[in-house]
């Protein structure tokens, strides 16, 4: 589905991805996991088109996307879904004015079509009636399944999530990942990557786990093939201790 | 001190510091040339977000309404003021309506409202869009395969177009009422020949003239509005240096935008 072929990029000096090569499968929850500044961000960005490599090519649903102008990269843009770390829903806009926004701009639905599909995809993330509310009125975690409710509303075919869990409390982290999971399982073929420090979530979640590490794959498999890696920077990482080979910056 | 003084007294470090500025400075302007061309060629592209530009008429016009009422009259009433006292010494004072009408419509009145607005409108636009770029929320649009420019840019720089003209020949009105006030009531001077001097001395084309410079003071408010909000990063602080950069940044270009304007109204 998504491959990244000897892909390169640098900042100045500082490299973030050094000669990555990586596949995430169709269909499949992939976890992108590895500590701060590994380049967990900068692969979604990849993704998105959002940013070019200095070398190498990223090959999405069989299309080469790497030297897409921008009107190109507008239209690829819309196969997918995203949801932000902070939900990034706009402030002047109410839910259902939120979740309506890409049908809006990218169908030609009627009103009352748009209208029903905002409703089912509400329902789908547990919020119901609370399409006239303010993104200021609600909590942290409402934001988020409305956040994710609008990457949902266009059928999108590649789901991300950007730090889906970070900062919140272990009950609506269990809420966002189950979300995540009941989701991936309605949406047929829709393909979710999610990029996250919470090890804990991806081995609960995940059916493909990528590890980062200074640029490059780590460890690419099953939360199985993670839990029984003798790796050293994976131990270290499961441990969550300072002490072990990884560097900190 | 010596350290500072060592930097820049050393020719090489001043050179270098003088090629960065230059360099920067260039950027910047390419940069903004750039936004400015592709945000002037998304005007003529679909979609076209008429609600959008209506609810920016709406802030931009019918909210800045009062204000520029206020300052037209009083910078009317000033101005006529000013220029009574001088027109007094020559026992001139019927021609303070004319001047000050021909001032304001030439001038005063197209420069003011666009100070206003900028003021007003131009940075209430740059700490939205800031706030919205500081919170993803821009990412989040181009990341739903939506054009910021189309979105958030062009609408404004529409709604200004269309608003400023109109609201500086409302401050031209009002201002004159102000002076009309001033001549009438402080100098005593007779309203028919006040009346008479304005239609003598003010010209269709000075009016002109005037509302020629609102169009391009809008395109270089809102344009420049957006743009810094659209650049903004690093959390509340980038919003206020954004918001604060954007203000002064119209201002200054404005005035010397207005200086251009003149030259070539007046020489050509």
């Amino acid at each position: 589905m998504i491959f990244f072929q000897g892909v390169t990029k640098s900042f100045g000096n500082y490299t973030v991805l050094d000669n990555l090569n990586l596949h995430i499968p169709k269909g499949l929850i992939t976890f992108i996991v590895g500590k701060s500044g590994e380049g967990k961000s900068v692969t979604i960005k990849h993704i998105m088109g959002l940013l070019k490599p200095n070398k190498g090519r990223i090959i999405v649903d069989g299309e080469d996307i790497t030297d897409f102008d921008h009107e190109a990269l507008r239209n690829y843009r819309r196969k997918f879904g995203m949801l932000f770390q902070h939900a990034a829903l706009f402030d002047s806009l109410t839910v259902g004015e939120n979740v309506i926004f890409p049908l809006k701009e990218h169908t030609k639905m009627t009103l009352p079509e748009m209208l029903r599909r905002v409703e089912e995809v509400l329902t789908q993330v547990g919020l119901s009636n609370i399409q006239h509310k303010y993104p200021s009125m609600l909590s942290t975690g409402e934001k988020k399944r409305v956040g994710l409710a609008r990457a949902l509303v266009a059928k999108p075919k590649i789901l991300l999530y950007d730090e889906p869990t970070t900062g919140m409390d272990p009950l609506v982290s269990e809420m966002i990942d189950e979300l995540i999971v009941m989701v991936n399982k309605q949406e047929k073929d829709m393909t979710s990557v999610v990029i996250s420090h919470d090890l804990k979530a991806a081995m609960a979640t995940a059916q493909h786990i990528v590890m980062l590490y200074k640029g490059k794959i780590t460890l690419s498999g099953s939360s199985k093939d993670f839990a029984q890696s003798k790796d050293p920077v994976v131990r270290q990482f499961f441990s969550g201790k300072v002490e072990g080979p990884m560097e900190f910056l | 001190m010596e350290s500072v003084i060592k930097k820049y007294v050393n020719p090489k470090t001043f050179i270098e510091y003088l090629g960065g500025s230059v360099v920067r400075t260039t950027e910047s302007f390419g940069s903004f040339a750039i936004f400015l061309a592709e945000s002037l060629k998304q005007v003529f592209k679909r979609p076209f977000r008429r609600q959008l530009f209506f609810q920016h008429l709406e802030f931009i016009g019918n909210q800045s309404l009062g204000i520029i009422l206020l300052t037209g009259f009083f910078t009317g009433a000033v101005f006529g003021l000013q220029l009574g006292g001088i027109f007094r010494i020559f026992q001139a004072e019927g021609m303070m309506g004319g001047a000050t009408g021909k001032a304001l419509a030439r001038e005063l009145a197209p420069l003011m409202t666009g100070f206003l607005l900028s003021g007003r409108a131009g940075s209430a636009m740059t700490a939205e869009i800031a706030t919205m770029k500081v919170n993803e929320q821009v990412d989040a649009m181009e990341a739903m395969a939506v054009d910021p420019i189309s979105y958030l840019v062009v609408p404004r720089i529409l709604a200004f177009t269309a608003m400023l003209p109109f609201l500086c020949s409302v401050f031209i009105f009002i201002g004159v009422l102000g002076a009309f006030f001033s001549g009438v009531f402080i100098f005593d001077v007779d309203q028919g020949i006040f009346v008479e001097k304005i239609v003598w001395l003010v010209q269709p084309r000075d009016i002109i003239a005037g509302l020629e410079k609102t169009f391009v003071f809008a395109i270089i408010i809102a344009s420049i509005s957006c743009r810094y909000g659209l650049e903004a990063s690093g959390g509340a602080k980038g919003v206020g240096v954004a918001t604060t950069m954007s203000v002064v940044v119209t201002l200054l270009s404005l005035l010397g935008t207005d200086f251009i304007i003149t030259y070539f109204q007046i020489v050509w």
